[in-house]
């Protein structure tokens, strides 16, 4: 017996999708967009990025003002000339100029909280303010703290540190981030103390490379 | 809502991630310079905390009104391709992020960067120095006037070649929605053999490509190029807002 391609069943009940995919007209779920990718901030940064007053988190005669100061060395030890670091922190009493923080936004006389250094010169240099000491989510305190990003061409995605300060031993030794830490990781955000502030080197790669972060 | 309750009582966000099979790595093989460059260690987990779900206001009074033409500059018309570049930033979860820093920089049209360092034998124009800064409004929109940038060669293999592409920076509103980026044009015959587009997963790699658009191409003056921009979210519908400042009112 031959078969007829066109001989269809008929169907008696209404045509169904598969379970699940008939919507109900309105939305069940949260809608997700796709993030926009990350690119290297490539070799020509300074076209766009460079800030007459980028290095500037805390103006130049805010009282208490210090600079850090550091390199970035790669994988080979050698030093970073095309790489840009950004710094984001509290001010001194722990407060941020920002309208996320949900205790309000706080205005410091002088105090930006954010700066933007490249090292063209073979370092970075911001100048700031020693930040307060924050609540950890944990019922303990935050050592004084800046969360820092770094872009250099052959760096696809930004990558995150922080930079904590060697003359607080105590506050770093009940910090909930450094607790987690090694002896070793601990030493790569430390700032020690120098002639008009800080210094802190960055390690991209190799013994000595600096303690990133996925937030 | 996701979020996490502190002892103190506050109540902070939690910004979403995408996957790791649709993020760009760090370092990618193909892309040489990452070899030295790219931390090789495994990231330590950082919670959102104060510091990190923060950032800086960075608005008005970093942008003048003509750094949103960059066809115009010292005086007179930059050579190549006018094109209107525009689109909305928003965040994964479709909230659009106003007020927001957007920097870009890019190549003119024979392919050179005003940089000292760039020195491909092309012609560099007087009158286009490839820097431009916009504010978004208050739905989260931007657009700027610019020339179509040119491709150029570098020396990551051999007859490397870069797609045409326009550098961004955006801030957001906290220190977890930092982003850098690069938007290509469609259908560019270059894509193939470019490790930076390539470093980005395949199935995300159409999200850093820009739509031609020809509602808003300009007649008798320029072409136009869609690109919106997604930053990390929350995981809050807008449904769930109790805060009347990030609720844009549309819920379609």
């Amino acid at each position: 017996m031959s078969i007829d391609p066109l001989d269809v069943p008929d169907v008696s009940a209404p045509y169904q999708p598969r379970s699940g995919q008939r919507g109900s007209g309105f939305l069940t779920g949260p809608v997700r967009l796709g993030l926009t990718p990350s690119a290297t901030v490539g070799p020509y940064l300074a076209i766009g990025l460079t800030w007459p007053d980028g290095a500037w988190a805390a103006a130049e005669s805010t009282e208490g003002g210090f600079w850090i100061r550091g390199q970035v060395f790669d994988g080979a030890g050698d030093v970073v000339p095309d790489a840009m670091v950004e710094t984001w922190q509290a001010d001194p009493d722990g407060r941020f100029p920002s309208p996320e923080d949900p205790r309000g936004a706080s205005s410091y006389p002088g105090f930006r909280g954010y700066a933007r250094a490249q090292t063209i010169t073979g370092e970075y240099a911001v100048h700031t303010l020693k930040p307060g000491r924050l609540p950890d989510g944990e019922g303990g305190l935050q050592a004084p703290h800046l969360d820092v990003s770094l872009f250099a061409r052959g760096i696809l995605d930004r990558v995150v540190a922080r930079i904590y300060f060697a003359d607080e031993a105590e506050a770093n030794a009940e910090d909930v981030v450094l607790r987690g830490l090694s002896e070793d990781q601990r030493r790569t955000l430390i700032a020690t103390p120098s002639d008009d502030g800080y210094r802190l080197d960055f390690h991209l790669q190799g013994n000595r490379e600096t303690v990133f972060f996925a937030v | 809502m996701t979020g996490t309750a502190s002892a103190s009582g506050l109540h902070l966000p939690r910004y979403l991630s995408e996957a790791a099979d649709l993020r760009t790595p760090v370092g990618y093989a193909d892309y040489k310079s990452t070899a030295l460059r790219a931390p090789l260690r495994t990231p330590v987990d950082l919670p959102h905390r104060l510091t990190e779900v923060t950032g800086p206001v960075l608005g008005e009074d970093r942008v003048r009104p003509e750094d949103a033409d960059l066809t115009l500059r010292n005086g007179g018309e930059a050579v190549g391709q006018r094109i209107l570049v525009y689109g909305r930033v928003l965040d994964s979860d479709g909230r659009p992020v106003p007020d927001a820093l957007v920097e870009v920089w890019q190549a003119n049209a024979s392919g050179r960067y005003r940089h000292v360092v760039d020195t491909f034998p092309a012609p560099v124009d007087p009158h286009f120095d490839g820097l431009g800064r916009v504010v978004t409004d208050s739905l989260g929109r931007y657009e700027f006037m610019t020339i179509k940038p040119g491709a150029y060669p570098w020396g990551n293999h051999h007859n490397a070649w870069r797609p045409a592409h326009i550098h961004f920076s955006l801030f957001g509103r906290a220190f977890t929605q930092r982003l850098v980026t690069q938007m290509y044009f469609p259908d560019d015959p270059l894509f193939g053999q470019d490790p930076i587009f390539n470093s980005i997963p395949a199935a995300a790699r159409y999200r850093a490509i820009s739509r031609y658009s020809l509602e808003r191409t300009q007649d008798n003056w320029a072409l136009a190029f869609e690109w919106n921009i997604v930053l990390r979210g929350t995981g809050q519908t807008p449904f769930e807002s109790s805060d009347p400042r990030r609720d844009d009112g549309d819920v379609a």
